[in-house]
């Protein structure tokens, strides 16, 4: 394929770009039809229905209901964040830190809920917190209240972190796993304690795969809608929720369009804003 | 393989091939013959050009400007996986998912060779480079030295008259380095294929080739034997790349009779009369010169010039000495063990024969891209 | 690197509790889809294999795993193929454009589900799409090609380029090359895509749910509305049946993984 190109001259090499664009242009014609145009769609409508003008952000932005929900769904988002980092940090250092038999039953423990269906994850999630589900049960044989968690913003938090968890794990892992030790024992010798050792030199180190694991999970919680919608109740309905019923009960496409375009936004602003935190991970996290 | 007695190497002709990407000119008007059967090394510092001209040999790179014939026939435009040219890369460029006899068998398969032939022949190939037993192993079972011989069995199993081998002992140790330019000397005789190979080790050079060219900025500053080099350096980039030297610079007279330097108060003189613009200089073999207590009776001819001792090393078969001159330069001098040993610090006298300097002209950038 | 005994426990207790907490949840699909009542609540009462026997019999149910089968297969042939191709032009690319181009490629992994399900909703009633199987195929082969994207660039990343001039010193051919060197080397990345994508196609449900109609749904969609219509326990049958062939999928996949790389892969 490169039989013009060398080793010592790689930078020289020529590049075939028309070439190299053809190979790609399918792909580009499938994301521009089936991702490109209906976005364009969604944000046209948000603009033109059902007449010209900002009417839809404006009852967006005016109506109460709207900016509770879109509050709670950024405080459910970041509390799910938090729950995942916390479990994720731990679970991914002893990934690093153990034999090759335990990291490979480590890593089915992340991996198998990852490949197995949402809706699966989701419907367990149900059976575990419903009001005669498993938790519930448990605490009544043993002579207490049942307690109320499924269509609670709680019973949401748990299920979604459950969920999302392999994402925080994953990134946070391969940080974890080019980090050299030496370092730490290198600032050992230099005179700190262990958790000194820890939070100057291993914590700073594996900063990068936090940052990274938290925008993926964050941004996957903000659109998150089947463990919401099923885990969920009216006082802990989030922004995805409310989309679905504008365009397929409400038939208001412009309200709907005009939601989705928000939370597009607050996604490419997240996304934009954790850029330059996630390219760190280039000089740091490869040593 | 050689068995059929006839002339299996390939002829070499480069006539002024040229190389430029955008401004940067890495080969500069290049002209090389390569007997067929010879072994050619192509030696110079990093950048010099030696691996350029290998690429465009086994044409990996396409020439700016220039003709390149191999076996008489033009090869340019001619694309590389038509030229049949075995090559033997630094990085072993072993195929990672295929057996050592499944890589040998590699170049047999793609030439439609039928398989009791093509087993016999990577047996021959593998048992030419001692890895017989490895047909088996996968590459990343073995060690450099033997990734390295596998993936010389490969590049000669198809017979071509031509090897080309760049730096392909550069990534092993030095003793493993030394015994496979003795494997390769044994297969090149062995073969009596065209080998041509690029190093920047100029003792490697030494020990294989019929002839090594010295590349330097782009242009070959000379090609002959070793001997030619280290004897009769044409220009003092070869004569300082190719082993010890001293270079004496000075103020410079010429007569009829040679030329002299005063150097920081002292005169040599060489009965060699210097041509050209630049400036002379005078280049000397550790092993031409001799150092001495200073005071002792001068004898007839002999250059003098003064220095201390800045360091002494034991060889084992001698010593080697750097003296400080009175110009603040380096002397490297080679003494036999017997001669007394001399201290760091000790003042000494240098003495030379002016027929054993070769006078040269100066030149600045044979220093720096030395370095 | 020596570690405090105490820091040692508690460090594996909560690396016991993260995994639980990861894995159990989903377990209890198992149990319930053995109860004999048509009930969700725990505990199930009774043994009994009806609905597994439903999940086969059942129309609903056996159509849309097919479906689901279906379209996955040829997604993941298609997303494996585009992605596939995609990676190779990025990789001789100039690495602006090509970053460019990737990021392009990428954004149907972070533009919500619901948005992208209205936006997709909107364009397939116009062109009278939904509920058919060129639909459901289209919207999940741009979803999966991302994955596949990743794993091809990452196995491109390692591939040694070098080894592509080897050999054509050797006397092959630009096809030849691809086929005795590339194609096999890069091979795991690709059949990683291939499944990856297979698995997205499978999984997919936010989509699905809007484009979906009552003569073609999808495995999730159907397990969705299970769930909120009533307390059918054949979901947990569903459910378990998934999560048995994803364990031994996967488990199997680690341990090959684990041999091949022994075997100087």
């Amino acid at each position: 394929m490169s039989a013009s190109a060398t080793p010592s001259e790689r930078a020289t090499r020529p590049r075939r770009s028309w070439g190299a664009l053809a190979l790609a242009l399918p792909a580009m014609v499938l994301l521009v039809v089936v991702i490109g145009y209906p976005l364009a769609t969604i944000v046209l409508r948000s603009f033109a229905e059902p007449q010209w003008g900002l009417q839809n952000y404006s009852w967006f932005f005016s109506t109460p209901v709207n900016l509770i929900v879109l509050q709670r769904t950024f405080v459910i988002s970041a509390w799910v964040t938090v729950v995942c980092v916390i479990c994720a940090y731990p679970f991914a250092y002893a990934m690093t830190a153990v034999g090759p038999k335990v990291r490979l039953l480590l890593t089915l423990c992340v991996l198998i809920p990852f490949w197995v269906s949402g809706v699966v994850r989701t419907l367990s999630w149900v059976i575990l917190l419903q009001d005669s589900g498993v938790i519930n049960s448990l605490l009544r044989s043993v002579g207490l209240d049942g307690v109320r968690l499924i269509r609670t913003q709680t019973g949401v938090i748990i299920g979604m972190a459950q969920v999302l968890l392999p994402f925080m794990v994953l990134p946070l892992y391969s940080v974890m796993k080019g980090i050299d030790l030496r370092l730490v024992q290198a600032a050992r010798s230099l005179g700190a304690g262990p958790i000194r050792a820890f939070f100057t030199v291993y914590l700073p180190l594996s900063l990068p795969g936090v940052y990274a694991g938290a925008i993926i999970v964050f941004i996957l919680a903000l659109g998150f809608y089947i463990t919401p919608a099923l885990l969920g109740g009216p006082r802990s309905t989030m922004l995805s929720t409310l989309v679905q019923n504008q365009v397929l009960s409400l038939l208001q496409w412009g309200r709907g369009g005009a939601m989705g375009v928000v939370l597009l936004i607050a996604t490419f602003v997240l996304l934009a804003l954790a850029g330059p935190l996630m390219r760190q991970k280039h000089k740091q996290g490869t040593r | 393989m050689s068995e059929t007695g006839k002339q299996r190497g390939a002829a070499i002709d480069l006539s002024a091939v040229s190389k430029a990407y955008g401004s940067f000119r890495a080969l500069d008007d290049i002209s090389l013959h390569i007997e067929p059967g010879e072994f050619m090394t192509l030696l110079g510092p990093s950048g010099s050009g030696k691996t350029t001209t290998l690429n465009v040999i086994a044409g990996f790179t396409e020439v700016s400007a220039g003709s390149l014939q191999v076996a008489g026939r033009s090869v340019v435009g001619v694309p590389a996986h038509k030229r049949n040219i075995g090559v033997v890369f630094q990085h072993y460029a072993l195929f990672p998912h295929m057996t050592v006899g499944r890589n040998v068998a590699y170049p047999l398969s793609l030439r439609g060779i039928a398989r009791a032939e093509r087993e016999a022949r990577v047996k021959r190939a593998l048992d030419m480079v001692r890895m017989a037993d490895f047909a088996h192993r996968y590459p990343s079972e073995l060690s450099g030295g033997q990734q390295q011989r596998v993936a010389l069995a490969r590049a000669i199993v198809f017979d071509p008259p031509l090897l080309l081998m760049d730096e392909p002992l550069g990534a092993l140790d030095k003793k493993l380095r030394e015994w496979l330019q003795l494997e390769i000397k044994r297969i090149h005789r062995e073969l009596g294929t065209t080998f041509v190979y690029v190093t920047h080790d100029q003792e490697e050079a030494l020990v294989l080739s019929d002839r090594i060219a010295v590349f330097n900025r782009g242009k070959i500053e000379q090609v002959g034997t070793g001997r030619d080099l280290y004897d009769a350096p044409a220009t003092l980039f070869v004569g300082r790349f190719i082993g010890d030297s001293t270079v004496l610079r000075g103020q410079a007279r010429g007569d009829r009779s040679g030329t002299a330097l005063d150097i920081a108060g002292e005169t040599v003189t060489a009965p060699h009369k210097h041509t050209g613009d630049n400036q002379p200089v005078m280049l000397l073999r550790p092993e031409k010169l001799a150092i001495r207590r200073p005071g002792l009776d001068r004898r007839d001819g002999d250059n003098r010039l003064s220095g201390t001792v800045s360091e002494a090393i034991y060889l084992g078969s001698g010593s080697k000495y750097e003296v400080a001159l009175r110009d603040g330069s380096t002397a490297i001098v080679r003494s036999p063990l017997t001669d007394q040993s001399f201290a760091i610090g000790e003042a000494v006298e240098l003495c030379f024969r002016g027929e054993d300097a070769k006078l040269l002209a100066d030149d600045s950038t044979a220093d720096t891209t030395l370095t | 690197m020596a570690m405090h005994p105490l820091t040692r426990v508690l460090l594996g207790l909560a690396c016991i509790l993260v995994g639980l907490w990861l894995v159990a949840p989903t377990l209890v699909v198992v149990p319930m889809s053995f109860n004999e009542n048509k009930s969700l609540a725990f505990p199930p009462q009774g043994f009994s294999w009806q609905w597994y026997q439903n999940f086969v019999a059942n129309p609903e149910w056996s159509t849309s795993f097919l479906n689901s089968l279906k379209v996955a297969t040829v997604v993941a042939v298609l997303a494996t193929i585009l992605g596939t191709l995609a990676a190779f032009g990025l990789d001789r690319m100039r690495a602006r454009s090509a970053g460019l181009l990737r990021m392009l490629l990428l954004t149907p992994m972070v533009v919500p589900g619901v948005v992208l399900a209205i936006g997709i909703y909107a364009v397939y009633l116009d062109a009278r799409l939904v509920g058919t199987m060129t639909g459901f195929v289209l919207a999940h082969t741009i979803l999966a090609l991302p994955f596949v994207l990743i794993a091809v660039q990452a196995s491109l990343e390692v591939f040694d380029k070098r080894l592509e001039t080897a050999a054509a010193s050797l006397g092959a051919g630009r096809i030849a090359t691809f086929r005795t060197v590339t194609l096999p080397l890069i091979a795991p990345g690709i059949l990683s895509g291939l499944l990856f994508a297979f698995v997205t196609s499978f999984d997919e449900v936010i989509v699905s749910l809007f484009i979906t109609s009552p003569y073609m749904k999808t495995l999730p969609v159907q397990i969705f509305t299970s769930i909120t219509r009533d307390a059918d326990p054949t979901v947990a049958a569903v459910g378990t049946i998934l999560l048995c062939t994803t364990t031994i999928l996967i488990g199997g996949g680690l341990l090959l993984l684990g041999r091949d790389r022994r075997s100087g892969l």
